[in-house]
């Protein structure tokens, strides 16, 4: 059951990497190579030697973008496959579809959208070598504490259901949410490392596509999952006559 | 008599944590490392020496939102 769950994840996970790999290219790259064009006038400027290309440009973005976002897109599948196979069943009378959206929704925000008001993404060129490590530590900080506020809000989401109901219920939760949001939001240090004259242009059409690369990962996930764990379940949840899920 | 007899209910089933369980800790750990490979080896941390992987994955490093360098 779940190594089934497990394989059909990643499966679906590759196609989601497929897409955001085209999206990644049509959006991205632009962004990417007139950081990269802004860093290298900068070490001109500065009288510095080109850095020696190590993987061609071409590569980095062909090939290396593609396998990046492919093994990024099927682990992903495959850990929402784990938690959906946590909560199915779990999160009230919510059939397969519905359970992989409100996750893929949920882990959206508490995953990406929430650690990126944070950290956002940065595009080449933005960022010190030497504080590679602060930087990491923190963003992976950021992200682990807002899944646990996540899963702490669904519990109490739970816990408030029968006596708010689920609309109040979900609101009391979500307001919860953002409030430890915005007190890990205070009480981590800011990182702003962009250079004094970079294009602020840039800067947000990168962080846009870096957020919509995440989005078409998420919404595949979501969605395909959902439509293709329903198989799999409906084998074990209908013993009886065949019914539709809500 | 009770009739659950009759009406049973047909909702989703929760999978047991028992059986869950080890698919979680190994493939999840499996999972987790190649998320590690694409987004902070020969970053922060390096298992491999030199800078090979974190090259070919450059781009696509920065443009998921992981700190590059």
């Amino acid at each position: 059951m779940v190594g089934k769950l497990l394989l059909r994840g990643m499966l679906v996970g590759l196609v989601a990497g497929i897409l955001a790999f085209a999206f990644a290219r049509v959006y991205g790259e632009p962004q990417v190579d007139k950081a990269i064009a802004f860093e290298e006038q900068q070490a001109q400027a500065a009288g510095e030697a080109p850095e020696p290309e190590m993987v061609s440009r071409a590569t980095q973005a062909g090939i290396g973008l593609a396998t990046g976002v492919l093994v990024y897109g099927a682990a992903l599948g495959g850990l929402f496959s784990l938690v959906f196979a946590y909560a199915y069943g779990r999160l009230g009378s919510l059939g397969p579809r519905g359970t992989s959206a409100l996750l893929a929704l949920l882990g959206f925000l508490a995953v990406i959208v929430v650690p990126s008001l944070k950290y956002p993404a940065n595009p080449p060129a933005v960022g010190n070598p030497e504080t590679i490590a602060y930087r990491t530590e923190l963003f992976f900080i950021m992200i682990a504490v807002s899944i646990a506020a996540m899963v702490a809000a669904v519990g109490l989401a739970q816990r408030l259901w029968t006596r708010l109901g689920a609309w109040n219920a979900s609101i009391v939760a979500g307001l919860a949410f953002l409030v430890v949001f915005a007190l890990v939001k205070a009480a981590l240090p800011d990182i702003n490392e962009v250079p004094e004259n970079f294009s602020a242009t840039v800067l947000w059409q990168f962080r846009v596509a870096s957020l919509g690369i995440q989005l078409v990962l998420w919404a595949v996930v979501g969605l395909g999952f959902g439509a293709v764990a329903e198989r799999v379940v409906a084998a074990r949840d209908q013993r009886g006559p065949a019914r539709r899920y809500a | 008599m009770s009739d659950t007899t009759f009406a049973p209910s047909y909702g989703p089933v929760a999978i047991p944590v028992r059986e869950l369980l080890p698919w979680a800790i190994f493939a999840g750990l499996m999972l987790m490392l190649m998320i590690y490979f694409v987004g902070a080896e020969e970053g922060a941390t390096s298992l491999i020496r030199g800078t090979m992987v974190h090259e070919f994955v450059h781009d696509g490093r920065h443009l998921l939102g992981f700190p590059c360098h």
